[in-house]
């Protein structure tokens, strides 16, 4: 048996991952990070689009600070996220994003004068200040009081995503590729480690660690169709829900973005909107100033989806083989902005499309993309019930997004959380509390449980095909638990899901009997996986009878914060279990800097909850007993809910802006 | 409507963890169907004619890099090619000079990882400590913009396979080095002086061993300006050399 020893082991190489490699590197200790692909090639790279941080430089942005930040959050999240850790977010994206730039990322700048936009279909001249000139600039996106955005031209995920990885040699961190962790090492409660498969060779290893991070991103391919790259399978929340100790937190939070392309599913950034692209119907029609006259096509990302969905409906979509879709229009930009600052939009359209979309309309429709829920952890990333496991990422459910996510804050957390989750690990590494005292038989034991596994999958006779599980889970997940949901289809959904698990217990892998590289192998054991975990999602979609954010329920279309105001918790008991487990997490309002209001989508459909009003007035109160008393922002903030103490120190200094204090 | 042609996709195989595989052909028919990528129809193979097919892809969405193997010869993007534009016999192979894991799936993750650390592909920054409170450096836009031209590099190694140098000198960094260098010399973070860099590439296995035969250029799926850039780094080198 081979053991690799090391102080933190970190499954996953995107950006969170690499972010909390370097971070834990710089404070002495050892790093060992596993992963499927390449780290340059993690599904990070694919965001486009670009990353929120208040830096207020360019003249869109003025007067934005971390206050804004925060309170858009929060309303996009429809006061699902955890105020506290929505604001350790806000006010570390700014020092993230300085980070980056100190790092290499060739991050977009202002330029002085004036230059050309379209807002709401019409040109407008906007005039940047020459003190700006050279700033890291912003752009519109949805659901943003301000232009926040920040970006590299039109490929930022990937800009951010090589600064890190090459940070990390720079720092040498070990990178063990083609590592898949299977499972988690843990003993009484603490977390010691995981069992990884070599996708190489098939042997497998073990891997003891005092803290092991899990960084393995969303579980977006549970879905048929999906904009996230093909080995965001969930996996990792998969391996902390199999040691029946570690919880997942919101997993039927599930957002679907608006304009994926027809019929493949690939993205087109929200950047199209938000530099003023239009979103038509199959009569050429704008229709989201009908459904939404404040925001349009820049309302957050589930109402847009829904407005969409509900256009085509109507019967207002275009029809295609593939099913109806509607139009992005980006023409109106012009081919120079296309081709400078979305560019990879353009790329996309020519090769899998055939069409140049400075002239043609774009397919799109709205498409799973990103995941909320996860690992339920902490604020400092630890799970709250597995000692010395920790997530981050998509991966975890920290929770800053509630049931909906803005865009841009995606690659915006993988970085912020990456930079404190590895100073609370290093904490924990320098107290006596990490010691571990695993004997390396214990160890053996869960190496073995995974070769047995492997094993009954290759010798297995007249069993289950994989492909037809897995196929038959994605379609139940594409059809009954999607944009709007119900209960019959939810109950359906469930059944049938259940149904697929106890079979998947049961399944061969035909032919390919190979124990080395064997992609028949690793369809196999991974179906197994993703079924529980879209199990999880299904069942707590089918539990919470209430609409919040992109969770909506046909059947109970209001937000019910009297009986709906917490995290849904899974857990699986029992590996012979055929369901998990489900708790509540109440969120409590008494704490709460921004006490649940109204986001201003729709009609206020909003059930409230008692506590809403009491601690409404007494917010209103400390407001402006101290405005009164001349206090600034920070002294106000700090009076409603005090979160610098939990950060690490060397994060908690006030952030310099532009227009404000330099 | 016309009926779907049958593509015919002839695969190079090979198992190097069976001892009794040897390297071969072997060709797979399948329906083409309406906008048909080499990833779908890769993906349809394994499903139904043959799973263990071994290929790499990630993104699927010519971003990421993964899944470059040679396509009727070329060096390309399996996932962004669609099959319409193909004729219907169609030959894959893996890319070449990359170690190889089996069928179509090669590791270029070890290759870009041993040029990245000998290039040491990170800013070189010693004078200027970071602070993360303060307003960040100022650069001017279009300088930005420059950097992220050839920051544009998604490590694919289509530029590797189409090198002729690299045939005959394995050491060579190939344009994949050598616009990593030209990226962080245009970059004023990075201080390293010219001569560091020429320490690095002012030699045979650097810009000299090249022998302009610029097939990278040809085949890069990004469309990097590499010609100009070896260009204009063999110009700086000589002039480095002279200086001293």
């Amino acid at each position: 048996m081979k053991i690799i020893y090391t102080d933190v082991l970190i499954v996953g190489g995107g950006l969170a991952g690499l972010r909390v490699a370097t971070g834990v590197r710089e404070r002495g200790h050892d790093a060992v990070i596993l992963t499927l692909v390449p780290p340059k090639r993690s599904h990070s790279a694919a965001a486009q689009g670009g990353m929120q941080a208040s830096l207020a430089n360019c003249k869109m942005g003025e007067g934005d600070n971390e206050d804004v930040h925060f309170s858009d959050t929060i309303k996009g999240s429809d006061w699902g996220a955890d105020q506290m850790v929505a604001r350790m977010f806000t006010h570390c994206a700014p020092k993230a994003i300085r980070e980056l730039a100190h790092w290499g990322v060739p991050w977009s700048r202002v330029n002085r004068g004036d230059h050309t936009s379209i807002i709401n279909a019409k040109k407008v001249t906007i005039t940047e200040k020459d003190e700006a000139h050279g700033l890291i600039t912003a752009r519109d996106f949805g659901g943003t009081k301000k232009w926040r955005t920040c970006y590299t031209s039109d490929g930022t995920g990937h800009s951010m995503l090589y600064a890190m990885d090459n940070k990390a040699h720079e720092d040498n961190v070990e990178i063990h590729e083609r590592l898949e962790a299977i499972s988690i090492i843990h003993e009484n409660g603490r977390c010691c480690g995981a069992i990884a498969r070599n996708l190489m060779s098939g042997e497998l290893v073990a891997y003891v660690a005092k803290a092991t991070t899990i960084a393995t991103g969303g579980y977006g391919r549970i879905y048929s169709v999906s904009t996230n790259a093909i080995i965001c399978q969930g996996m990792g929340q998969a391996i902390a829900l199999e040691t029946g100790v570690a919880t997942l937190g919101n997993m039927e939070a599930i957002q679907f973005h608006p304009t994926a392309i027809v019929p493949v599913g690939i993205l087109t950034t929200e950047g199209c909107r938000g530099d003023g692209g239009l979103l038509l119907d199959k009569d050429g029609y704008r229709f989201m100033p009908d459904y939404e006259p404040d925001k349009k096509e820049l309302a957050s990302r589930d109402v847009v989806s829904r407005r969409m969905t509900e256009h085509m409906r109507k019967g207002k979509g275009v029809k295609s083989r593939y099913g109806d879709h509607l139009w992005l229009d980006i023409t109106i930009l012009g081919r120079e902005h296309i081709e400078k600052n979305l560019r990879e939009v353009k790329e996309i359209c020519e090769n899998f499309l055939g069409i140049d979309p400075a002239v043609d309309w774009i397919p799109v429709r709205p498409t799973q993309h990103y995941s909320m829920g996860g690992i339920r952890t902490k604020y400092t990333g630890e799970s709250q019930t597995l000692k010395g496991l920790y997530s981050c990422g998509e991966a975890a459910c920290w929770d800053m997004h509630g049931f909906n996510r803005l865009g841009g804050n995606s690659v915006s957390e993988t970085v912020v959380s990456g930079m404190l989750v590895a100073e609370y690990i290093s904490d924990f590494l320098e107290s006596s509390d990490s010691d571990i005292s695993i004997e390396t038989k214990n160890v053996e034991k869960f190496l073995k449980i995974e070769q047995d596994k492997i094993d009954a999958l290759l010798t297995k006779e007249h069993g289950e095909d994989a492909y037809k599980l897995r196929r038959r889970m994605e379609e139940i997940m594409m059809e009954k638990v999607g944009i709007f949901r119900n209960g019959d289809d939810l109950k359906e959904a469930v059944t049938e899901l259940e149904e697929l698990l106890k079979r998947s217990k049961n399944i061969e892998v035909f032919r390919s009997k190979s124990r080395a590289a064997n992609p028949a192998l690793v369809n196999a054991y991974r179906t197994q996986k993703m079924i529980k975990v879209a199990l999880t999602v299904a069942y707590g979609a089918l539990l919470r009878t209430e609409s919040r954010g992109a969770h909506s329920r046909e059947d109970f279309p209001k937000r019910d914060d009297a009986n709906w105001l917490k995290r849904t918790i899974m857990n699986w008991e029992n590996e012979s279990d055929t369901m998990p487990t489900v708790s509540y997490e109440e969120i409590p309002i008494d704490s709460m800097e921004l006490p649940p209001g109204f986001r201003g989508y729709g009609k206020d459909l909003t059930q409230h909850h008692t506590d809403t009003k009491v601690r409404q007035e007494v917010v209103d109160k400390i407001k402006s007993e101290l405005e009164s008393k001349g206090a600034n922002r920070f002294e106000i903030q700090n009076e409603l809910m005090p979160f610098l103490d939990k950060l690490p120190k060397k994060y908690r200094a006030t952030n310099e802006r532009f227009g404000e204090n330099v | 409507m016309s009926e779907n042609r049958v593509l015919k996709i002839s695969i190079l195989r090979f198992d190097p963890h069976d001892p009794e595989d040897f390297p071969h052909m072997e060709t797979f028919e399948i329906e083409e169907a309406d906008g048909m990528t080499l990833f779908v129809a890769l993906n349809e193979i394994r499903e139904h004619h043959d799973n263990s097919l071994k290929f790499d892809f990630v993104c699927r969405a010519g971003i990421c890099g993964s899944c470059s193997m040679l396509v009727n010869g070329r060096p390309t993007l399996a996932c962004r090619t669609l099959t319409k534009k193909l004729d219907e016999h169609i030959t894959l192979a893996p890319l070449p000079l990359f170690e190889l894991i089996g069928d179509l799936s090669i590791y270029t993750g070890k290759w870009m990882r041993g040029l990245n650390e000998r290039l040491e592909t990170w800013i070189h920054d010693k004078e200027n400590e970071l602070q993360v409170d303060k307003l960040e450096e100022k650069m001017e836009p279009e300088l930005a913009d420059e950097i992220y031209e050839l920051d544009r590099c998604v490590e694919c190694g289509c530029c590797v396979a189409g090198c002729g140098t690299i045939q005959m000198k394995p050491d060579f960094v190939g344009a994949v080095g050598l616009n990593k260098v030209a990226r962080y010399h245009l970059d004023p973070r990075d201080t390293r002086s010219d001569e560091e860099y020429y320490e690095l590439i002012g030699d045979e296995d650097g810009v000299f061993g090249c022998m302009t035969l610029l097939g990278c250029e040809d085949v890069c799926p990004k469309d990097l300006p590499l010609q100009s850039k070896i260009a204009y780094l063999r110009r700086m080198m000589i002039k480095t050399a002279l200086k001293n």
